[in-house]
């Protein structure tokens, strides 16, 4: 039923898993990258108390979100840097694209920012005619292509380097590249290095903002981030509410755990942290965007909450067998994956993205990855729940389905009847002992395997058979 | 602290925002922090010369040089260092230690930031070098901290020249990540410094998941660890 009338991933994901090339690009990157991370991780004799540390840091911290971003509001404020509140989308972009046009500027150069693709905002610079400039590799390589980004960390982990080598060619005008990732670096170095020279307005995210101290921090390895964090005049960054952490000490957890999990790396090229505007270093004009945007909604389920500790590394998404195999863009969300399974649903409400909570086989790697130890398959089942009890949107069929399977599993009677009846239906199905199609509601089953055919006997038919116990 | 006219006329999102926080966690334990289990470890424990024999080892696993040597070599090092990577232009903060470049050659010209003025950004592009301190390293990841104070300069310094050299005082080198925040907390707090950390040279993992050197970042990154006499 779900297939035949909702778009979003049931719909998309045959089409991801028929294009070989997208399997092939996908595998070699997610199987680097575990193997990298398990590395990491396991060198570290203190990991798991440091999950449990950041866990518990980000629990306080969404427990007491309104005193933490009110008391971010005053430390950013006092350093010199200006706070703005934005509800949803349509707000965060109207707040960013007004302080870039006030700033004068025709261009802004972009650090990667996945909140600010959640809330397109690319888009809307481009309505009131300013130019949005990616400057991370990746985000440049799908601006290029004209894409959506299909993985946190590396956007274009769907291309490989033939691809992107035929991109660069195309749109930098440099028909001699070869595919060598250096040649292709140092394409983009030359590129941007003018870009940077001259913006004069750089609009970024954030991984973390300590209430404490109004230190924002970004976390990168190119060195793009340190150009707009840096060179700019003025610097807009646009951070979700649940970003937010208690204390600066809690920087140590998060500084460690998150390289680690992220790209597999003791610490990243670069981390920067800056306090308000620093006089004679940096941009003279600092302002901080605090979106909701469906986080306060997230935040009103007690099991749901925990979703919103993610800390964006990409460990699941890595791990994940169904991401691996259907990569990023067959979720239709901002973020894909194991999380944007949790999180997607519960950010929008009801709507195109109930099928993802279904989108996967609830193996349970995602939460032993997890830095901050989010419960993702029990939020998934809990999400599976709300789909199906009628609050949420589980199809009229779906539901009567499971209560007549009720009333059969409770009376014994009911139960023997429905195994002989299973067993007959089925028997006309099979051929050498499996069934290989079924007809209306089972195609979908029959679609991706087979089925054993039922034997003749069931085990109570058996066991009475041979008179019970001697 | 916000003014009262502002607050009602630009930050109006604000209190429907925090109207919507309180309404959600209704009947959450949302009544002040809670105490965080923080079990890891937070001092390290290497003996000293262990300690900084990893320091090199892992500045070394990002494919960045380190040179050992004792405080009267520093200016013999820092001059062979530029040498060997052809240096011509050197960028350098105002307040970097003069006997650092004590060995330069004459035919290398050293630009002082902000003396008499800062240089523009094309100009510190034209830089084939830098040379800075830092405020601390830290052993365990290979990491150089900055946080502009003296000899380091300001952020834009140590990031547009495509080369990075970097002096590092044995006293300066942490063991571990925790013990780095300690020992920063102050100079945020105290002066806002904007904070650095730079664990080799700018890299991206954006082809297909492998490293490569060199993007936007200074593309080499080369450290000199003095001896503290």
């Amino acid at each position: 039923m779900r297939r035949g009338t909702r778009p979003g991933f049931p719909a998309a994901a045959p089409a991801a898993l028929a294009d070989q090339q997208l399997r092939r690009n996908l595998g070699k990157a997610t199987t680097t990258i575990r193997a990298k991370r398990a590395a990491v991780s396991g060198e570290m004799p203190d990991w798991e108390t440091l999950r449990e540390a950041a866990r518990a840091i980000k629990a306080d911290a969404l427990s007491n979100l309104h005193q933490y971003l009110e008391r971010l509001e005053e430390s950013v404020t006092r350093a010199g840097g200006a706070v703005h509140w934005a509800g949803d989308a349509v707000e965060a972009n109207r707040i960013v694209a007004e302080l870039a046009a006030a700033a004068g500027a025709g261009e802004v150069v972009k650090v990667k920012s996945i909140t600010t693709d959640e809330v397109g905002l690319n888009r809307a610079l481009e309505a009131r005619g300013i130019v949005p400039v990616e400057t991370d590799l990746a985000e440049l390589i799908i601006q290029m292509a004209g894409e959506s980004s299909s993985h946190f960390l590396v956007p274009a982990i769907h291309k490989n380097r033939t691809q992107i080598r035929d991109l660069f060619r195309e749109h930098l005008g440099r028909p001699g590249l070869s595919d060598d990732p250096a040649e292709l670096a140092e394409a983009a170095r030359l590129h941007l290095r003018q870009k940077f020279l001259r913006a004069q307005v750089a609009v970024s995210g954030a991984n973390f903002a300590v209430a404490e101290t109004g230190t924002v921090g970004v976390v990168e390895s190119e060195g793009n981030g340190r150009m707009c964090l840096t060179l700019p005049r003025v610097l807009i960054t646009l951070m979700g509410i649940e970003k937010v952490l208690p204390r600066f000490q809690d920087l140590e957890v998060f500084l460690q755990l998150l390289p680690r999990s992220a790209t597999g790396e003791r610490m990243n090229p670069y981390t920067s942290l800056w306090t308000g505007v620093t006089p004679g270093d940096g941009p003279r004009e600092f302002h901080l965007v605090l979106l909701d945007n469906g986080r306060t909604r997230v935040l009103a389920d007690p099991v749901g909450r925990q979703a919103l500790q993610c800390i964006r590394c990409s460990a699941c998404l890595n791990i994940c067998p169904v991401y691996e195999r259907v990569g990023g863009h067959a979720y239709h969300a901002a973020y894909p994956g194991p999380i944007g399974s949790i999180l997607m649903p519960q950010l929008l409400g009801p709507g195109v993205h109930d099928s993802l909570p279904f989108a996967s086989t609830l193996c349970g790697a995602c939460a032993d990855v997890c830095p901050v130890k989010i419960e993702i398959p029990r939020v998934l089942l809990h999400l599976r729940a709300r789909a199906s009890d009628g609050t949420g949107a589980g199809s009229f069929q779906e539901r009567w389905l499971m209560r007549i399977l009720g009333w059969v599993f409770r009376s014994p009677f009911l139960y023997r009847l429905g195994v002989r009846t299973a067993r007959g239906l089925l028997a006309r199905f099979a051929r050498d002992g499996w069934v290989h199609t079924l007809p209306g509601y089972g195609a979908g089953w029959t679609l991706g395997r087979d089925l054993p055919a039922l034997p003749r006997e069931s085990f109570q038919e058996w066991w009475e058979g041979r008179g019970g116990i001697p | 602290m916000v003014g009262r006219e502002r607050r009602h006329t630009v930050t109006f999102p604000r209190e429907r925002i925090l109207e919507r926080i309180r309404r959600s966690l209704a009947g959450a334990h949302g009544d002040g922090p809670a105490p965080i289990p923080r079990a890891y470890r937070r001092n390290g424990t290497l003996p000293r010369d262990q300690l900084l024999t990893r320091f090199v080892e892992r500045v070394e696993d990002y494919h960045a040089k380190v040179t050992r040597v004792r405080a009267h070599g520093l200016p013999g090092a820092v001059a062979a260092a530029l040498s060997s990577r052809g240096v011509r232009r050197l960028a350098v903060a105002p307040d970097l230690p003069a006997d650092w470049l004590a060995g330069l050659a004459p035919s290398l010209e050293v630009l002082r930031d902000g003396v008499p003025q800062l240089l523009s950004p094309g100009q510190l592009s034209s830089a084939s070098g830098v040379l800075s301190g830092c405020a601390l390293a830290i052993a365990e990841t290979g990491t150089l901290v900055l946080d502009g104070g003296e000899g380091q300069g300001r952020r834009a310094l140590t990031l547009l020249p495509d080369y990075h050299l970097c002096v590092v005082s044995t006293s300066q080198v942490v063991e571990m990540v925790p013990e780095a925040i300690s020992a920063l907390a102050a100079a945020v707090r105290d002066r806002r410094a904007p904070i650095t950390f730079i664990s080799g040279p700018s890299a991206t993992s954006d082809i297909e998941l492998s490293r490569v050197e060199g993007v936007h970042g200074p593309r080499t990154l080369e450290v000199i660890l003095v001896e503290d006499s």
